[in-house]
């Protein structure tokens, strides 16, 4: 076996060689270009991690966002509501109290024509029983002799119309 | 072991020559540009070719590069698998240990004998793989007498140990834990030798029995041919194991000097 056979002699420059290849090979491919590579490899699993832990991130934020909007909205909504309401609610008020002023004028109104219907009809009779009072006076004059005084014919007239 | 296959040899493939005569000496031994030698820069280039597929380093990668991220993914996860969170400090090793053995083991499989080429498999030789494993031993050893000093011998002693087994049992472990370097550096030595010599056999089986005559040549070598096929594709599954059960096992005995069971 030449591996045997030869040791003695051939160790020395196995060895040399072998200390500057593999010397070589630690030190250029294993020192030097080894972490580059390892670096390449680490900054793109970094790159991916990142990538998706932002898109995570951004669908989160997407979410949170939704929900603001629908939060808005229904506040939105509800706020609408409050101001239609307090606005119905605010006419049927007016409305009612304007109701409520006519109501006092009409009556107003109503009281005043009473009181002037009231008054005519009064005035009315004191014409009537002056007209009366006349007329039962021409008429005695003319069909009788006998004097009449006013003061008599108010009294007779007075009379009758109280019966009447 | 020889000859018995006429004139080919199936050890000769390991033979350590040198490509280019001269060389010079340190302390007794010649260092010659040799065929291992050889072998070796050719996977440190291809590793650093292969590896400037990864160097594009865009944020989408391309074919090249996913293949080269997934070869830093493998052991980056191997690593924080076994080891924990801060094993991927031990990366830059692990990784050049599993690259620079997965490389010589494929590059060593390479069919270029066919075009006149002789190929040379690094680590089916013990000192190459035995180098491996002491270093990743020392490494070990620095890292738990470092982290816990001479509390790393609880390593050898497993709780739950009733305490007159202590002594019994402290031996066992500290024997099974230095064996690890022996164990590691062997297993990936004999496994790619066995695999090379097996082929080597083979082939010399296929052109012995073509030279004897058709006859032989289509009852020995046809299946000798068929079966080759069969294990060279096996082989190539022993390469890749091979380089995964070192970096494995690396990282476990890390583990082991890390966390202390």
């Amino acid at each position: 076996m030449p591996q045997i056979d030869q040791i003695m002699s051939t160790y020395g420059s196995q060895f040399f060689w072998l200390v500057i290849t593999f010397g070589l090979i630690y030190f250029v491919i294993g020192r030097s270009m080894l972490p580059k590579i390892q670096g390449t490899v680490d900054l793109r699993k970094g790159k991916i991690a990142g990538d998706i832990a932002a898109a995570k991130a951004a669908h989160a934020r997407a979410d949170e966002i939704e929900e603001d909007y629908r939060q808005a909205q229904a506040r939105a909504r509800d706020a609408a509501m409050a101001i239609t309401a307090e606005a119905k609610a605010k006419g049927a008020r007016e409305a009612e109290a304007r109701v409520r002023d006519a109501d006092v004028g009409i009556a107003a109104h109503l009281a005043e024509a009473e009181a002037a219907i009231a008054a005519q009809q009064a005035s009315a009779l004191t014409e009537i029983e002056a007209v009366a009072v006349e007329a039962a006076q021409d008429i005695v004059a003319r069909l009788t002799p006998a004097k009449v005084t006013k003061p008599q014919v108010n009294r007779a007239v007075k009379g009758a119309l109280a019966d009447a | 072991m020889a000859a018995e296959s006429g004139k080919i040899d199936p050890m000769h493939q390991f033979e350590i020559a040198p490509v280019f005569p001269g060389g010079f000496e340190i302390a007794g031994q010649t260092i010659a540009f040799t065929n291992s030698a050889l072998w070796m820069l050719l996977t440190l280039v291809t590793l650093w070719v292969f590896m400037q597929g990864g160097m594009k380093r865009e944020l989408v990668p391309g074919r090249w590069q996913l293949m080269v991220e997934s070869f830093t993914g493998f052991i980056d996860d191997m690593l924080v698998a076994n080891i924990g969170a801060e094993g991927r400090k031990y990366a830059p090793y692990v990784f050049s240990l599993f690259m620079f053995i997965l490389f010589a083991n494929i590059l060593g499989l390479l069919p270029i004998g066919v075009v006149g080429g002789h190929p040379f498999t690094v680590t089916s030789h013990l000192t190459i793989t035995g180098i491996l494993a002491i270093v990743s031993f020392a490494i070990v050893l620095i890292v738990g007498f470092g982290r816990h000093g001479l509390h790393f011998f609880s390593l050898f002693v497993p709780h739950g140990t009733p305490l007159p087994m202590i002594p019994f049992i402290f031996l066992v472990e500290l024997l099974s834990f230095l064996v690890r370097p022996f164990s590691l550096g062997l297993r990936l030595f004999v496994a790619m030798t066995a695999g090379h010599i097996l082929l080597k056999v083979l082939a010399g089986f296929v052109i012995n029995s073509t030279n004897a005559g058709v006859g032989y040549g289509l009852m020995v070598g046809l299946p000798s041919l068929t079966l080759m096929v069969g294990i060279s594709a096996l082989e190539i599954l022993v390469a890749v194991v091979q380089a995964y059960v070192f970096a494995l096992l690396t990282s476990l005995y890390i583990n082991d000097a890390v966390n202390l069971h």
